[in-house]
């Protein structure tokens, strides 16, 4: 695993209304990292995670995305490097076309001709091969969370921006798409950044944590300093459940 | 793939309209000559001077009267193959009709109502007007007549009659030309129009009829789209005809250029010369229905050649 | 026949272009004012079909501002009549129906690289069933329209008579069979007009 900035953020801030919603004075993303993002309800995980994903620029400060030797921000990546990330929310939106149709969907965008192979595979890796015909409105809540795994994996990411991506789903699912995130870090060195309540879950899969509380960064660490031997006081009561929020 | 195929069909259907439309609207600057009329005429070569040019177009805004009992079909493929030229029609009420000519919308109009005529002319938006023909009004209603005036010769009183028995009576009430004459004869009668008896229709002529047939009321209409209707199963029968009042002349007026120098001001009064001329008067007297002469002529020159008689 | 059909399909298609984008646009953006735009469209989508061709007939009227174009009596000013009757239609269907559509959606597939363009496009796709209601209700609407044509159309014979004001015209003549038969061909047009759309919208459900 190399060690090289992904995303560099400097006083970043964002603000919705009057109301600021995230302040990180500094944070740096390693490449080929697992980055568990942590955190109560509110505390700004899924804003970090939208700033990340290039959705929206920083009210303040700046955020750095390192590609390929140059550095670009949400104003100023191309499509081409846009398209090098990829993200999966807590609630899929799929479109109302099959679950092939949608998960090829990012290929088609891509102008990938011949991507029917990478689509079955897909298909393959989150067991849906048999429903590949069906329409999203005859899917559980499990499947159509592992057809919106499969339209970005489908896409051989460079970062995989994951926001809250098991929630409300039941243990086979949880551990079929967490097993997914596992298998794409240690098989495509993936880039991996996760949004999560569950610190469980942030345990499994983390190789770094960072906890936001109310928009601002109270801890950041590798995995084991973070669960082991956490700083600060407020993350030993996040992490014992006392946290009151 | 079925998605593609339905798009594909739409685009061709797409794509057809537009180049039909296209092709209509390419119509104007470079008029071919429509298949229908055209066909029978000779064509312009074999004319004694050879005109290789497109039909020109003549707007005539006439009443519904001239269009709906045919004379129109009758005698303007004449004028067309003497003219080389392709006469729209527009026919509406005489209201309608003077205010297209006014609005330089018509380049000739030809309709019935002397006094609005006249004023028309006088504002300046025609140049001239010629008598053409007449035909007349007549007081139709059922045939069992409840006001009991069949045969009367005075068309006011038999107003005056329909107004106190109460039978119901349909007005045009669209200031057409037949409407300014029932309304001239109303006053003639004294007869103030109030009460359910008289149904203001704010409808053609033919529509009029049938409302009257319906409804076994009393209405004025014109001979010829009376006898018209009579053809295709109208039961009103003619009560009251022959009164001087009733009498329906058409005038022609092109349209003043001087107000609008964009119309066809020439053909306009070329139409206007060709309507009075003896032939074309010649030609309306011959177009009967039922054996009946609808319109009878009544220009300049018709009454010049017949007044021997 | 064949007449009407040209002047309702190339309104129509007219309608489509300049209605679909607009109400794309309209659903997917906010400034100020909307809501009286709104309140505007819904009123277009009622707007008297005769008021229509009054306007449409000042304006193209040789005394008229747009006089010189000399479309009065042709089907140019036939189509312009029809295309202002549908096309609010159009625009106020596919405004709601694209806003219909989960605003998550377009996030989503921003986020997996589309451009703005693409999840645009993307959004009105999924709007498809109720943007084709929006078209049949426009072609429904100004096929089996009569007062704006006459006015504007004029009822000329071969020339600017279409379906509905032939049928004015024969009735005027008390030809009821003829009217009534034409009135029938109206009907089947606009019967199969109709069918070949909502089988399209049914191919793309099954899609």
């Amino acid at each position: 695993m190399t060690s090289a900035p992904l995303y560099t953020l400097r006083d970043v801030r964002q603000v919705y209304g009057a109301r600021t919603v995230l302040d990180i004075p500094a944070l740096t993303v390693q490449r080929g990292e697992v980055l568990a993002v942590v955190g109560p309800s509110g505390a700004g995980k899924s804003t970090l995670l939208r700033l990340m994903a290039l959705l929206e620029a920083p009210a303040q400060g700046e955020m750095l995305l390192h590609l390929n030797d140059e550095r670009v921000t949400a104003e100023t990546a191309s499509i081409a490097q846009r398209r090098l990330l990829a993200m999966v929310f807590q609630r899929p939106a799929l479109l109302s076309r099959n679950v092939r149709a949608n998960v090829a969907y990012g290929l088609r965008l891509r102008g990938e001709r011949n991507g029917q192979k990478r689509v079955e595979a897909a298909l393959e890796r989150v067991s849906l091969t048999h429903l590949a015909n069906a329409h999203p409105r005859t899917l559980s809540g499990g499947e159509m969370q592992r057809v919106a795994v499969a339209r970005a994996l489908v896409l051989e990411p460079r970062v995989l921006l994951l926001d809250e991506p098991t929630a409300n789903l039941d243990p086979y699912n949880v551990r079929l798409i967490e097993s997914l995130i596992r298998e794409q870090h240690t098989a495509h060195e993936t880039t991996i950044i996760l949004v999560t309540h569950n610190i469980f879950q942030a345990r499994r899969l983390a190789t770094r944590v960072v906890l936001l509380l109310e928009g601002a960064l109270i801890e950041e660490g590798s995995a084991e300093e973070f669960f082991d031997s956490p700083r600060d006081p407020r993350t030993a009561a996040f992490l014992s459940g006392e946290f009151v929020y | 793939m079925t998605k593609r195929r339905i798009l594909i069909l739409f685009l061709i259907f797409a794509l057809a309209s537009l180049t039909t439309l296209l092709a209509a609207c390419g119509d104007k600057e470079k008029p071919a000559p429509t298949p229908t009329k055209e066909a029978a005429t000779p064509l312009p070569t074999e004319e004694p001077t050879p005109e290789p040019a497109a039909p020109a177009r003549l707007i005539l805004a006439t009443t519904t009267s001239t269009e709906d009992s045919g004379l129109l079909e009758y005698i303007l493929p004449d004028f067309e193959a003497k003219y080389n030229a392709e006469v729209d029609v527009i026919a509406v009420g005489t209201g309608q009709a003077l205010e297209l000519g006014q609005n330089g919308d018509a380049d000739v109009v030809l309709v019935h109502s002397r006094a609005r005529e006249d004023a028309f002319v006088a504002d300046g938006y025609g140049t001239a007007r010629y008598d053409v023909m007449y035909n007349d009004f007549i007081l139709v209603g059922p045939a069992a007549d409840p006001a009991g005036i069949k045969g009367m010769t005075d068309a006011a009183a038999a107003f005056a009659q329909i107004a106190e028995s109460g039978s119901t009576f349909v007005s045009r009430g669209d200031d057409s030309g037949t409407h300014s004459k029932e309304k001239a004869i109303w006053t003639a009668a004294e007869v103030t129009l109030e009460g359910d008896w008289y149904i203001s229709a704010g409808q053609g002529m033919g529509e009029v009829l049938t409302m009257s047939d319906e409804m076994g009321a009393y209405t004025l209409s014109d001979r010829a789209t009376y006898v018209a209707r009579q053809a295709t199963g109208l039961k009103l029968e003619i009560l009251v005809e022959g009164d001087p009042i009733l009498f329906n002349p058409y005038g022609v007026i092109p349209v003043n250029p001087e107000k609008h120098p964009n119309i066809n001001a020439e053909l306009g009064q070329a139409f206007a010369d060709w309507i009075t001329s003896l032939e074309t008067q010649e030609l309306i007297l011959s177009f009967k229905l039922n054996d009946q002469s609808l319109f009878t002529p009544d220009s300049e020159a018709w009454r010049a050649a017949h007044s021997g008689e | 026949m064949w007449r009407s059909l040209q002047v309702t399909a190339s309104a129509l298609v007219f309608s489509a272009a300049v209605g679909v984008p607009v109400g794309t646009w309209l659903a997917l953006t906010r400034f100020r004012g909307q809501r009286v735009l709104n309140a505007l469209i819904y009123t277009g989508m009622g707007l008297p079909p005769v008021v229509v061709g009054l306007v449409v007939y000042l304006f193209l009227s040789n005394s008229g501002p747009l006089g010189n174009l000399a479309w009065l009596f042709t089907i140019k000013a036939m189509v312009v009549a029809q295309v202002i009757i549908a096309t609010p239609l159009v625009v106020g269907v596919t405004m709601s129906s694209v806003r219909a559509v989960d605003p998550a959606l377009r996030v989503q597939l921003r986020a997996l690289g589309a451009t703005r363009w693409q999840a645009t496009v993307a959004a009105l796709v999924e709007a498809r069933f109720g943007v084709i209601v929006g078209l049949v209700a426009g072609f429904g609407s100004i096929i089996s329209e009569v007062g704006a044509v006459m006015l504007v159309g004029g009822n000329i014979d071969g020339r600017t008579r279409v379906l509905t004001t032939a049928v004015v015209l024969e009735t005027r003549r008390g030809n009821f069979d003829v009217a009534l038969a034409l009135g029938i061909i109206l009907l089947t047009l606009s019967f199969a007009a109709n069918l070949i759309m909502v089988m399209g919208q049914g191919k793309l459900a099954e899609s």
